[in-house]
Order: structure tokens, then sequence, then C-alpha cells
């Protein structure tokens, strides 16, 4: 023990050993770009920002430290421990802006279905693994069941964004296992026939986040104010943009929730085309380089898990773009590694340690 | 175990994963291209239109509202000017609570009933997003305290605002008229003028009197502040600013101090008066009584005071000078008699027999005086004013002829006067008779009917300034003026003065005689006559005649002054003009109700030529008349 105080140089080696230089080095000109884009948006977050950063990041140093094995044994117990907690949720959940999705534990308010976003995934990579001798068509039940029920859970408190976000992590795990093209076509045109009746079972709010998708300006002032602002935030951009702390759109308060989920129209205002492509490209290279690893991973298990983690990142990346440009109705999806926010960094950061810990055992003799 | 089992071979299961891990890096490719197609869209293809909506919100003009122009006497003394106030204004779109956050207000800045009431009524006639006033002219005291605790009020602020403000109070009131709140008929004046632009920001129109007819003058050019504002409509700075250029001054005709001087004579009498420079047509005075206190109107009436004005059986917002068509009585006369010469029905020197009632065609018309007048000249008939004299007169001419002759003179026509909504009066002849009426029998006009035109009754009705601008045209041989209240229009940013020009409306080419033998007859009235007690020891000649119009028809029953009740009284009338020789001042005034011209009318239009001609003003106590034998 007193050996090891004694060795700076080799505690040092040791805390950056699991750690994946290159996507690390990604991730860290995105958190510069994305620093610089919120001191314009809201100066005073950025010490919060970083506190929530180096939470993130410590969270992501043990992640990786955790080699997939034992990942595996936590799947079980992370996913049935997250269903009870919203179940519980459902049950006791304080209200808050019309929904119910915070639990009290008394000294602290959590979010569960925060935690899903990876405990699905995990659950269902744990569980193909476990079936991938024989794959039966009641293990593609068994396992769109773990899909549905807490992404039905979440549906219901009502949090479409989480949902959104959970159902595509848990869909990539079952796609990149193999799904048939028939059952996901039929699964396609059964969904597009249903979506009538599926409309019926939208809340109101849901419905006119829909409606002020397609006709924005049947009220400007009210439910598509958002959409029309930080729209013209982001065709005033133009191709070079406005300068860092120029937006007008920004700075004289058009844009809603510029620091959190509108944070893309600051981004786009203030630089333009060529900013955003500058994003797309770094969002494009971390996705590769989590593709990378997830083709190269030695397990079904962590192939994946490495998969689905991947694809959320686009998927929140992807939900959040198109929220703020317009062509995707507005749901409560941050941008990612970029808004200001704490829960969804450390979930993100989460993913990250995991993938590197993938990485990191990819060469390992498994079982 | 109902279907044959999925047995895997590794190496297939990762070419499998690899494949679809392909595939989805595809999709994520395609989504990226997706999104970099619409950002293109938008900020190159719609950028210029993006810009220009994001420049439209960041920028926004805000009008800053020009001082409206002051309106002075011809002296100088204000009658119309501006001060700064403080008020509490309420923007009724930012308030959800309006009645909660009213009755907070009221816990700490003194708000009445009334000013509820006048809240109401501006919500009622205001869009949502105007702020409007809950209180105006807040105390130093009432700023403070609501300043300390504004932040429990938003929605509410304090304003520093330039209200109208008329020095005089009652003084002139129909002449100057008020400003009062836009309102939807305002707005459609604005549009009509095409000034939309520049009333932007514009609170206050006229909406009465000389306010009205030169709010285009008195309200200025607005000027206007290019404002960066945030998402909430606030202010952040300034990013350049135009100065609005004040509204024109008005500089009346009017003389402050002698249209006090009459309105003190009249007292609590109802009635009206005008006074005219008869070789200009500026006029002097213009009195309607009783007048109210246009500062009520400012900022919206109260709801009391509005029907208080508006139920008064005095009618105090009738504007009687320009509005009330009254028969003239013995006062058309005088242009009875000038048409007589001019169209030469008669000469002066001719003379009737006044047994004191003339009959025609079985109707017995009565002269005031029982018995008659005697042997009577168009002089003596004028003096003494003689009804039979006139009968007699009227039956010869003709309706046609003496309404040709008087349409001249401007009866039965609006004077021109700058006062928006003047009254025509009735000129009597067949021709309107024929439109006025529907039955064919009522269309006909009867020669009886002429008789009593001619001593001024019958369908004969005119305002006051109709009587007034025929005096004057007769006091200025024929030149006849349109009547003006405005001097000139001040432009004080160029100093440029615009007066309002004094030509001649037309020039009636009477025969000089013919007008002299007028002049001398009237001199006769003040000096022997009818009007001789009124002006007796005047210090100047005067011209003038006495007249009483009939309110209500005793159906040839005695007419017993006492004895009728007092709203039915005759309306007592004067017309003047002096000095006789070279008049600086021609005047008609009329008291409702007042009984004879002579006894209420008379010392009315004596105390205004002397305090004209001689700066003198009148002893309080009027003198009384005794009843005296009068025309009409």
């Amino acid at each position: 023990m007193a050996e090891l105080a004694f060795r700076p140089r080799e505690w040092a080696q040791k805390l950056v050993a699991p750690i994946d230089p290159v996507l690390l080095g990604m991730l860290a000109l995105l958190l510069g770009y994305a620093m610089l884009v919120l001191v314009s948006a809201s100066p005073e977050r950025l010490n919060n920002q970083i506190l929530n950063l180096a939470v993130a990041l410590v969270v992501m140093r043990v992640a990786a430290q955790v080699p997939p094995q034992r990942l595996m044994h936590l799947a079980l117990p992370l996913y049935v421990g997250g269903v009870l907690l919203l179940v519980a949720v459902a049950l006791f959940g304080d209200i808050s802006k019309g929904a119910r999705r915070w639990l009290n534990l008394g000294f602290m308010r959590i979010q569960p279905s925060e935690l899903m976003k990876i405990a699905v995934p995990l659950m269902l990579a744990w569980y193909f693994q476990k079936h991938e001798a024989m794959l039966r068509a009641r293990d593609w039940i068994v396992a769109a069941l773990i899909l549905l029920l807490p992404v039905g859970l979440i549906v219901r408190q009502p949090d479409l964004g989480t949902a959104i976000l959970v159902f595509a992590a848990g869909f990539f795990v079952l796609f990149l296992a193999g799904l048939s093209w028939k059952v996901m076509a039929a699964l396609l045109f059964g969904g597009l026939a249903s979506l009538p009746f599926a409309w019926t079972l939208l809340h109101d709010y849901q419905r006119q986040r829909i409606l002020t998708l397609i006709d924005p300006e049947a009220d400007p002032l009210g439910k598509g104010f958002h959409i029309i602002q930080s729209t013209i935030a982001v065709g005033s951009g133009g191709i070079l943009g406005k300068g860092w702390g120029n937006g007008t759109q920004t700075h004289l308060e058009f844009i809603p929730e510029r620091h959190t989920d509108f944070i893309f129209a600051v981004l786009s205002e203030e630089f333009g085309l060529l900013g955003n492509t500058f994003l797309l490209a770094i969002y494009a290279l971390i996705i590769g380089r989590g593709l990378m690893i997830a083709a190269n991973a030695p397990t079904l298990f962590s192939r994946l898990l490495a998969g689905s983690i991947t694809l959320i990142f686009f998927t929140y990346a992807f939900v959040n773009m198109g929220m703020v440009s317009g062509i995707l109705p507005v749901v409560g999806v941050p941008l990612p590694f970029v808004s200001y926010g704490g829960t969804a960094l450390v979930t993100l950061f989460a993913g990250v340690g995991i993938l590197m810990s993938i990485h990191k055992h990819r060469m390992l003799v498994q079982k | 175990m109902f279907k044959p089992a999925e047995f895997k071979n590794p190496e297939q299961e990762i070419e499998r994963f690899q494949r679809r891990l392909a595939v989805t890096g595809g999709l994520v490719l395609a989504a990226f291209f997706l999104l970099f197609v619409r950002f293109f869209w938008l900020q190159v293809v719609q950028h210029e239109h993006y810009q220009t909506r994001a420049e439209d919100n960041r920028i926004s003009l805000v009008p800053i509202v020009p001082n409206r122009g002051v309106i002075v006497d011809r002296n100088g003394v204000v009658l119309a000017r501006n001060y700064s106030a403080y008020t509490l204004e309420i923007t009724p779109s930012r308030v959800a609570d309006l009645e909660g956050a009213i009755n907070e207000l009221a816990r700490i800045i003194d708000i009445q009933p009334k000013d509820r009431k006048r809240f109401r009524k501006l919500l009622e006639e205001s869009r949502n997003f105007e702020s409007l006033p809950i209180r105006t002219r807040l105390t130093d005291e009432e700023v403070a305290r609501f300043i300390a605790q504004r932040f429990r009020f938003p929605g509410v602020e304090i304003k520093a605002r330039l209200f109208r403000q008329y020095p005089q109070a009652e003084l002139a009131s129909h002449a100057l008229g008020y400003i009062g709140r836009v309102n939807e008929r305002d707005l459609g004046t604005i549009e009509k003028n095409n000034a939309e632009d520049n009333y932007r920001g514009t609170e206050h129109f006229g909406k009465t009197g000389l306010e009205q007819k030169y709010e285009f003058e008195l309200h200025g050019q607005t000027g206007f502040e290019q404002v960066e504002v945030d998402a909430g409509g606030r202010a952040v700075r300034v990013l350049s600013r135009t100065a609005p250029l004040p509204g024109n001054n008005l500089v009346l005709t009017l003389d402050a101090k002698l249209q006090q001087v009459v309105e003190r004579a009249f007292g609590k009498r109802r009635g009206a008066l005008v006074a005219i420079e008869p070789s200009s047509g500026g006029i002097l005075a213009l009195v309607s009584m009783p007048g109210y206190d246009p500062n009520l109107f400012v900022d919206g009436i109260h709801p009391q005071d509005w029907e208080l004005l508006n139920t008064s059986e005095d009618k105090p917002m009738v504007n009687r000078a320009l509005n009330g068509a009254y028969p003239p009585g013995s006062t058309f006369k005088p242009f009875m008699a000038l048409a007589a010469l001019e169209t030469g029905k008669r000469t002066p020197q001719q003379t009737i027999s006044d047994p004191g009632f003339f009959n025609f065609g079985g109707h017995t018309f009565r002269d005031d005086k029982k018995g008659g007048h005697g042997v009577v000249d168009m002089y003596k008939s004028i003096v003494h004013s003689c009804d039979t004299y006139y009968y007699v007169l009227a039956n010869d001419m003709g309706i046609d002829a003496i309404s040709g002759f008087m349409r001249q003179l401007g009866f039965g026509s609006p004077t021109g006067i700058d006062i928006e909504g003047e009254s025509k009066g009735v000129l009597p002849s067949q021709e309107w008779k024929r439109k006025r009426f529907r039955k064919p029998e009522q269309q006909k006009w009867y020669a009886g009917e002429t008789i009593s035109i001619g001593i001024g009754q019958g369908y004969n009705a005119y305002t006051p300034i109709q009587l007034a601008q025929a005096t004057a045209a007769i006091a200025n041989n024929g030149v006849m003026f349109r009547p003006h209240l405005v001097k000139y229009v001040e432009n004080i940013n160029t100093g440029e003065r615009r007066p309002v020009e004094p030509e001649p409306l037309r020039v009636l080419s009477y025969k000089p005689a013919h007008l002299e033998v007028i002049r001398q007859a009237m001199v006769g009235v003040n000096k022997e006559g009818t009007g001789t007690r009124a002006f007796a020891g005047a210090e100047y000649v005067s011209a003038g005649k006495t007249g009483t119009a009939q309110v209500y028809s005793l159906k040839g029953a005695k007419y017993e002054a006492g004895k009728v009740q007092e709203r039915l009284r005759d309306h007592a009338l004067f017309i003047a003009f002096a000095p006789a020789d070279q008049p600086t001042i021609a005047l008609a005034v009329l008291v409702e109700n007042g009984g004879f011209g002579a006894q209420s009318a008379a010392p009315i239009a004596r105390q205004v030529l002397d305090y004209w001609l001689l700066g003198k003003l009148p002893k309080d106590a009027a003198p009384e008349f005794e009843e005296e034998g009068e025309g009409g």
C-alpha cells in the first residue's frame, strides 16, 4: 500500500490504462466545442457544467474499469431494479410540469428512466448472449417484452423523449442480434397501420407537438414559438454564422431552453453551416469509432452492447438536431455531450466507459 | 420446442453482425446527410428569409409621440397646453388576474370606484396589448410607494405622460373642444388621411371643436426610436433615434377676456353669442352656455360625469352657437328691409298705416302693439319693430324672393367656420318645403305661410353664427368673410406663421345708400327704439336690433311671460355692430327662454361692446328692465 504512494508515475499509468485515447480525443474536441457554445448561451452555468463533467468522467473511468463479464452479472439486477423503480415512480413519483418522472428518496430525487437507457440494452445483450446457441421465436418474444415493459412505463409518465431513446437503445440490440428483416417489415407496416390508433393514445400536448411540427405558424406566439424561433436561429446563421456571442436570437432570449435542449440553435446561429458540419463530423467520428469497437468486440454480449450504446449517441444527436431544425417534433432529448445538464452527461459517459472497457478487453479470451 | 432450433455458426454469426453494423453505419451517414440537407436549406437557400425574420424579431420601432401644439387666444392667453404627470398603467395582456391586481394596487395607491369604472370602459374600447391608465396624476408619494413594490405587479407600470390641459376650464369650451383617447371612429379618420404611421403610439385625438378640426396641425410629427428588444418585448438598447417634431400652435382670433365677459354676463342662463370682426371674419367670442370642463375628457371621462353632462336638461354638450337653430324673430327685420330696398319693393320713405293687425286669407296676424304703430316708414318699422310693416312686405315679396335674398347673406347654409358639424338651419322656400315633406298637401307652399316669415317666425330657423355672419356682412358693407377662429397656424420648428386667409367669401354689391338706411335704422334702435334702455349712456354709436322668438304657439291666446313655464318662454335675441360708422365688432346673441330681446339679450350685447370698444368691465348687476312693447 505504501509502495503505491511512492510511484506517482505508475499511478497515473494505472489511472489512464483503461481509457481509449482515440475516443477520448474525439470527445475532448466535442466537449471543448460544447463549452464554447455554453459560454455564449449561458456563461453563468459553465462552472456547474465543468463539475458535471468531472463527475461524468469519474463515472466513465469507473465503467471503463469494469470488464464486460462483470457487466453481464450486473445486467439482470440493474434491469429488474430499474423496472421496480419505474413502477415506484408510477405509484409514488413526484409530479413536475404535468409528468410523473421523479422519485423522491428523501435525500435525493432520481429519475429512474435515465438508468434504463443503459440497463435495457445491457439486459437485452445479456439475454441474447445467454441464448446465443439457439435463438427461438420464443426468445425474440421475451426480448421484445424485456424492451417494451420499461418503454411502456416511461411512455405513461409521460416522457416521450426518454421512451424513444430507451426504445431505440433496445431495438438496436434486437436489430444487431439479427432480427429478421421480414419481422421488421411486418412491424413497420403494422406500426403504420396502427398510427391512427396510436394517435388516440397520445396526450393532447403530444398531439399538439406533432401538429405544431406540421404547421408551426398556426400559433406563432404559443405552441409554435419554440420551433419557429429555433428555425429562425438556424436559418439566420447562414454559412459562417453570426460569430461567437453575436447570436441575436440567442442573446435576446428568443430561443427557449437555449442552454439545454435547444443549445444546437445557439451553435447553429453563431457558427453557421460550417459549425454544424463540424459538429456532424465529430459525431460521425465518435459513432464510427464506437461501431468499430463493436465490430472488434470478442463476445456477442459486448458486440451488441457496444453497437447499441454507439447508436444511442446517434439517436440523441439525430433527434435533437432534427427537432431544433424543425423536421422532428419537439421531444425532450438533449444534444449529446453538448447540452447543459448532469444526468444526461453521466449516462452518456457511463456508455463511453463501457465502450472503452469493451475495447480494452477485445483481446482477452472469453469464459 | 415447437420450432427447430437455430444452430449457430460463430463465423457466420460475426459476419452477419458486421453486415448489420455496416447497414447501421450507412443509416447513420444517411441520417446525417439528411440533417445536412436541412441545414443547407435553412442556412443557405432560405438564409435571407430567416435573416430578415431574425432582424424583425430583434428590432422594434418605438414611436415617440410629439408634443401637441398649444392653443392661445389673440393676446397669447393659453387656452390649451400640455403638462407632464405620472400615470399608473396596466397592460391587460400581461396580467392574468386583472381584478385581483387592481385590488392589490388599491392597497398602496388610492383607486376610487370611478377609476375602476373608467378603466373597465377603456378596456372595452381598446386592444389588450395597450397599456391603459388605472390612475392618472399620481402624487410623488404615490409614485414612490408603487416603485418600492413594483416587483409584485408585473404588467403594471408608472409612466410619465404629457396631458392636455385646458387651464381656463369651461371658458370657450365649445370653441376649443377636447381631446380623448383614440377610438374606432378616430382610427377611421386617421386611415382616411393616410396618417397611420404618424399616429403610431398616439393615444389621444381631437374629438370636437378646434382640437378636432385642427387635429392634424396640432399633432406634430411622430419620432422613432429603433430599439433592440428581447423576446419579452423589453428594450435592451437604443440603436437610433429620430426626434419628434412638435405640433403646430394655434393662435386664435378669439379674445379670452371678451369671452369671459360674455360667459359671466350669461351667468346661469342658457344661450349663445357669436362676435365677429366684420373686416376679417375672425371670431372674437364664441359662446354657448352652459359650457363644460373639457379637462374631464382628456383621459377618458368618468362614466358618472358623462351621464351628468348628457342627461342634463341644459344640454351643456350642445354647441348652441353652431347647432342650435332658432327663429330669428325681429332681428330678421333689418335683413327684410334691405331685401325690400334691393329688390325695389319698397323705398325708405314709403309708409303703411298700421292698425295693429294684418288680415290675410281669413287669418289675423297681430302686431305686438295693441292699436298699432300708426303711420310707419322703413326707419320706424325697424326702430319700433313694427310687425304689420313686415307682414305686408313679406306678402308683397313672396317666399322665393325672400329666400333668394337671404341665401346670399348665408342664412340656411353652414357658414364654414373652422369647427366640424355645424348645422345649416332652415331657410324656408317652396323648394325647401317640397323636399322637406312627404304628403303632397304638405309639400305645397301656402301664401299665408309667407306672412310670418317676414317677422322671422314660421319655418325660419337659423344658427346664432349665421345671424352673426349676416350682421357682420351688413356692418362690412356687404363684404362677407368666412367666420373663423384661428388667426394663424404657427410652426414652432420653423417659426413660420400661416394665416387662415382673410379672403372674402363673397362680395354682395348692395347699394351703399340702401345699407345706410339700414344702418341708420339700427342706430335708431339703440338711440330711440327697443334698444334704448340697454344702450343708455353708451359712449359710442352702436347699431342693433332686438328680437323675440316664439318657442311655443299659444294659438291666439295672449302671451304672458309669468304664466308660461320657464322652458316654454320666448327666446330673447339681439344683433348689433359698433361703432356704427366703422364697425370693429358685429354680434348676435340669443338667450334661451329669456323673454324679450330688449330685456335679457341686449344688455349682454351692451357689455360686449363696452368691453370691446372701451375696455370697460361690466358692473356686477345687470340692469333690470320693465316690460316694454316689442315686436314678434
